[in-house]
């Protein structure tokens, strides 16, 4: 059976789960980190596509990552996107993983991809063993006393700095367009809750504005070796600019919190602001307002806001060095 | 011998090439797939206590699941060996637990998958006890190593008067190194598959010693040797985690006896950390007083390293060796400390005690130039010995000196400008460092058999490893050259305990150990051959000086005629000749020092406002005596520098502190160097030979490059930024803040 049948039939649950590229899936599964009674395949359910408009980026939600990347209307439109998705995981997984399974990636919090230890998102109430634990990787913005994942994909984060959105149809079949920054949830003391998707909810499209500042967006990755390696900070912006002043900024981080994370003060600082040096060290400082280091990761503010000043530089005078990290 | 059949040195392409890459060279989790059942292993959750009871009800009764195995009804096995590849915990033979992964059961069904879903039923119930889970804050505890170093060395050394030299010296620097807990990887995880046939025991797995493995399991189960079969034709890597029999191997054994029926034990990538060894944690303290022109006067190297608790054995990576031979010091002193913590066994891994005491040793040497305002390169210049003043022996070749020239030369070292961030590459601060390397030539008996057949093919026989370095072709390449036919027409067969005795593959001794045995053994087939034919001859080649005979495509070669072989083996009804040696090292190589020499060169970029560091280019001079075929040597050395560069930039196992565990027990977390981390090597061969150790000349190579690594990347990075970092990996945290 497809999965719009099985969804229009009404039969997906709380224990059904899809699957699309499965690169994060079935590595969840093997690991015994979930363990959904139903898995049913998007395959057949014709959620491809990449349509470019004047107006916006519409990419179906089984579009794979590669193909998303190569697209010459993506690189020309919304550059951010291909850099994000290229920088991401390796050719292969590229491959295979898709839009949709890329928003919904995990956390690559290691307790909770081990099962041997307590962990809150998977095991509710069970504790939380980063806090004081091994927590090099974990967040500084938006986390809570009960999770300090972070969401670990890179795409999204140049989607949050474009203002994209994400249309859902529910199990009964109606569909709503929700904005990415609407999308996500904060840990708070449910972090098992990561998005206010519903049981039998399949992301359908995701969609993205045209813009000026799209059209300069420029997406930075930081990790520790040169290419397969999530993102130790990332920063997202999308900038318009005309004889030296911001007339628009979009900025977003990666790897620092447990969702793609708006810097709206940053964002809203440089506008009418001269593009300069000074300026984007002010919005990379804004940008981690808030921060909270749990002891390993406290290199992460600083890291974050010299990639948000960095990115900003490379938006206004672009000398290709993203993607070099 | 014509260039044909004397390919030694050449660069062959691997015998066994053509196999592996058509998939059809056989792992060990390759065999006997038919009539084979699964076996899953289950790891405690905990570090340190005892188990009360393991519910197993729910798996028991799970499809396809014929058995699980605990303390409570796993057979009781005989003492381990006095060998140091026995591993003999955990072996289900009590309910203690000494670290968290430990290996507490296994479940044995069907199909693996029955298997691994039935494992994942298990539920322990422990009394857990305080888990010591790290060194730091131990230090009241730290204790002697039981035996000596690698089995020979003295635990502690000094020469001369460290304290007063090092207190009257004009120029001294005091540091302390820190390198992590590292994880082997190799590509082919562990894998067993034991089939007993009654008292009789056979065995696939994936191991670098046949012999060592045949051992142990004959002593576990209370067996003659040879009622112990261990076959391992391919290894998919093992860089010392394969060193060893872990208990893995010995658990396919008791879970095949158990259930009667051929069973098949695969570790995971997971189960990988917690299985088979890795490198272990050490801090060293290094003392360096040199007077003012950078002569050394005294040298001080304390090594502390964390190792297992007692009931799981033993291991003193011996880190401070190095610091004894390297240089001319009159004044050396070093010691090894053990500090026991609630963790698996660590292990022998490339370059063990070397590669992580490098670190501290040729790091110290460059904050001595800094503080003497001397080039590095000079300063080891200055500090060359020709003789091994630990052991008092002269070392049997040394051309350290050319390994420094000529790597500066090819590297461009003039160029560099020594200040600290003087030099640039657009953005990015570069760097430029170098270190010494070293590591000794090891050598052990081994024997092997060389058969000619009528139809002029060779064959060779030896219980050696090929890890993957080469060795089934190095082996050809020596039968070859001596038997005077083509590579392609000698047949390699090894990884079989029933083939002729030899040892493990680690330390580097695989090819000075098995390849003089080769030639020996096909010099003697050589030697009959010439006598037949002299014989056959008669009064034609009548007084004839033998070493006016060759063997050269089938044929004897005399002066004016020649002897088939083919024809020399009918007329005797021979259908093959063949002869079986025992090489052994000789007396005289014992009364020299015998080391591999080399030195390392790194340039690296780093990012000033990120500090990433990437390393753009390397240069490595290496002295490793006579190359056999420069095409396997040169992956060596190219393989080693990037486990170098792993170790240096990234390569660490990071253990949760609360509970003991090795959190990042993944490849996605556990970090290794992907293609763009490396940059074009350039190796060069210092090819001086080492008359002493074999005849043919060679040294080890597969552990020298990644000896010194870290040390010259880590000097780059000062150089490039004005930070020594002295704890490994040099990860971006520590050169931004
Ligand atoms: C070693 C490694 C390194 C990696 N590095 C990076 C990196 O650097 N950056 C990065 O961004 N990613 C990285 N990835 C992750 C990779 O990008 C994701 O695994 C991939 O994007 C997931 O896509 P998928 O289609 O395979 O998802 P799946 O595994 O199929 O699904 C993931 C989740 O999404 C749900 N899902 C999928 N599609 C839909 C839909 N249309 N509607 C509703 N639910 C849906 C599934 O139910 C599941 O819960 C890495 C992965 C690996 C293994
Ligand atoms: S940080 Fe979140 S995901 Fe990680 S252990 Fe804590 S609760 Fe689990």
């Amino acid at each position: 059976m497809h999965a719009f049948q099985l969804i229009a039939a009404g039969t997906p649950g709380a224990g059904t789960t899809f699957i699309a590229g499965g690169t994060d899936l079935l590595q969840l599964m093997k690991n015994n980190v979930i363990a959904p009674d139903q898995v049913v395949d998007l395959a057949g359910a014709h959620l491809r596509g990449i349509t470019a408009t004047s107006i916006e980026l519409r990419l179906g939600a089984l579009e794979t990552m590669a193909d998303v990347a190569a697209h010459p209307e993506v690189r020309r439109g919304w550059p951010a996107i291909s850099q994000a998705l290229l920088l991401s995981a390796s050719p292969q997984i590229r491959n295979m993983g898709t839009m949709g399974g890329n928003l919904l990636q995990r956390t690559r919090c290691v307790y909770f991809r081990d099962t041997a230890f307590a962990c809150n998102k998977r095991h509710p109430g069970s504790g939380c063993p980063a806090i004081a634990g091994e927590n090099r990787e974990h967040a500084i913005l938006g986390a809570s006393d009960s999770c300090i994942a972070t969401h670990p994909s890179d795409f999204p984060v140049a989607l949050m700095a474009m203002g994209a959105g994400v249309a859902i149809t529910a199990a009964g079949g109606g569909t709503r367009v929700v904005p990415l920054a609407d999308f996500y949830r904060l840990p708070g003391d449910t972090p098992e809750i990561e998005t206010i998707l519903q049981p039998g909810d399949v992301i359908t499209q995701i969609v993205v504005p045209a813009s000026e500042a799209a059209k300069r967006s420029v997406y930075m990755k930081v990790r520790d070796r040169s290419s397969f390696a999530y993102a130790l900070a990332s920063a997202a912006v999308a900038i318009e600019i005309r004889d030296n002043r911001i007339l628009h900024a979009g900025i977003a981080l990666g790897g620092v919190a447990p969702m793609p994370w708006r810097a709206a003060k940053a964002e809203q600082a440089l506008i009418g602001a001269t593009a300069d040096a000074a300026a984007f060290e002010h919005a990379g400082r804004l940008a981690t307002e808030g921060a909270r280091a749990a002891g390993m990761n406290a290199y992460k503010i600083a890291l974050a806001q010299r990639a948000v000043t960095r990115a900003l530089m490379e938006a206004a005078h672009p000398t290709a060095e993203t993607g070099v990290l | 011998m014509s260039e044909q059949t004397n390919t030694i040195g050449h660069a062959i392409d691997r015998v066994d090439g053509r196999l592996k890459v058509m998939g059809h060279a056989k792992y060990a989790a390759e065999f006997a797939n038919t009539d084979v059942v699964h076996a899953v292993l289950v790891q405690s959750t905990i570090a340190a206590g005892t188990i009360l009871a393991i519910d197993a009800l729910v798996a028991r009764s799970m499809p396809g699941v014929i058995d699980v195995i605990t303390a409570e009804n796993a057979e009781k096995l005989h003492k381990a060996p006095e060998i140091q590849q026995a591993i003999s915990f955990p072996l289900l033979q009590s309910n203690e637990v000494l670290f968290n992964g430990q290996h507490i059961a296994i479940v044995v069904a069907d199909s693996l998958q029955q298997a691994q879903e039935a494992a994942a039923t298990v539920v322990v119930r422990y009394r857990p006890q305080d888990a010591v889970t790290s060194m730091e804050g131990r230090d009241g505890d730290q204790r002697k190593p039981s035996k000596k170093l690698n089995g020979k060395f003295e635990i502690d050394s000094a020469t001369g008067d460290f304290s007063s030299a090092f207190e009257a010296a004009p120029v001294k620097i005091s540091a302390t190194y820190k390198t992590p807990v590292e994880h082997h990887n190799p590509m082919e995880p562990h894998a067993t598959i034991a089939a007993w046939s009654g008292d009789k025991l056979k065995v696939w797995t994936a191991t670098q010693g046949i012999s060592g493995t045949q051992q142990t399991l004959a002593g576990f189960f209370g067996l003659a040797e040879n009622d112990v079969t261990v076959i391992c034709p391919f290894v998919g890597g093992g860089f010392g985690s394969k060193g060893n029999t872990w208990t893995p191997v010995t658990l396919a054994a008791m879970a095949a006896r158990h259930v009667k029926r051929r069973v098949k034990l695969e570790i995971t990538r997971e189960q990988m950390f917690f299985s088979n060894g890795y490198r272990p944690q050490t801090r060293q303290a290094l003392k360096l007083a040199a007077d003012r022109d950078g002569k050394l006067l005294a040298l001080r190297h304390d090594g502390v390293i964390a190792t297992a608790m007692p009931g799981a054995g033993e291991f003193a990576e011996p880190v401070a060796l190095i610091s004894r031979m390297l240089y001319a010091c009159p004044n050396i002193s070093t010691s090894h400390r053990l500090i026991d913590i609630n963790q698996s066994l660590p292990t022998y891994m490339r370059g063990p005690g070397e590669a992580s005491g490098s670190f501290a040793l040729e790091s110290g040497m460059d904050e001595l130039a800094v503080a003497l305002d001397m080039d590095p390169v000079a300063l080891r210049m200055r500090n060359l010995i020709d003789s091994d003043a630990s052991e008092g022996k002269p070392f049997a070749s040394k051309p350290l000196a050319e390994c420094y020239t000529k790597a500066a030369e090819a590297f461009g070292w003039s160029r560099r400008t020594p200040a600290p961030r003087s030099m640039k590459n657009g953005r990015m601060l570069v760097g430029m460092g170098m270190a010494t390397t070293s590591y000794p030539t090891n050598r052990m008996k081994a024997s092997a058999e060389v058969a000619m057949l009528q139809d002029g093919t060779v064959i060779v026989r030896c219980g050696t490893q090929d890890l993957g370095t080469g060795t089934y072709t190095t082996m050809a390449q020596v039968a070859a050259a001596e038997l005077g036919v083509s590579p392609d027409r000698v047949r390699v067969e090894l990884g079989d305990s029933r083939l002729p005795k030899a040892p493990v593959s680690g330390g580097s001794m695989t090819t000075a150990s098995v390849l003089p045995a080769v030639q020996e053994a096909a010099t003697a087939v050589r030697e009959a051959l010439f006598d037949m034919a002299l014989k056959a001859k008669g009064d034609q080649w009548h007084n004839l000086d033998r070493t006016a005979l060759t063997l050269d495509n089938g044929a004897v070669v005399g002066p004016n005629s020649q002897l088939g072989i083919t024809d020399l083996l009918a007329q005797a009804s021979l259908p093959s000749l063949s002869r079986k040696v025992e090489a052994t090292p000789s007396d005289e190589a014992d009364t020299f020092s015998r080391h591999a020499f080399g030195a390392q060169f790194a340039e690296v970029h780093v990012d000033p406002d990120f500090g990433t560091v990437r390393v753009k280019r390397w240069v490595g001079a290496f002295d490793v005596g006579r190359v056999i075929n420069a095409k396997t040597a040169r992956s060596q050395l190219i393989g080693g520098i990037v486990f170098g560069i792993g170790m240096a930039l990234m390569e660490e196992t990071r253990t949760d502190r609360a509970s003991g565990r090795f959190a990042n027990a993944n490849i996605a977390d556990y970090l290794i160097p992907v293609s763009a981390d490396i940059p074009d090597i350039n190796t060069i061969f210092v090819e001086t030979g080492d008359p002493i150790t074999t005849r043919l000349g060679v040294k080890g190579i597969g552990e020298l490059p990644t000896v010194g690594a870290a040390a010259a990347i880590a000097n780059a990075v000062y150089h490039a930024t004005g930070k020594r970092i002295r704890d490994l990996p040099i990860r971006l945290d520590k050169v931004m803040a």
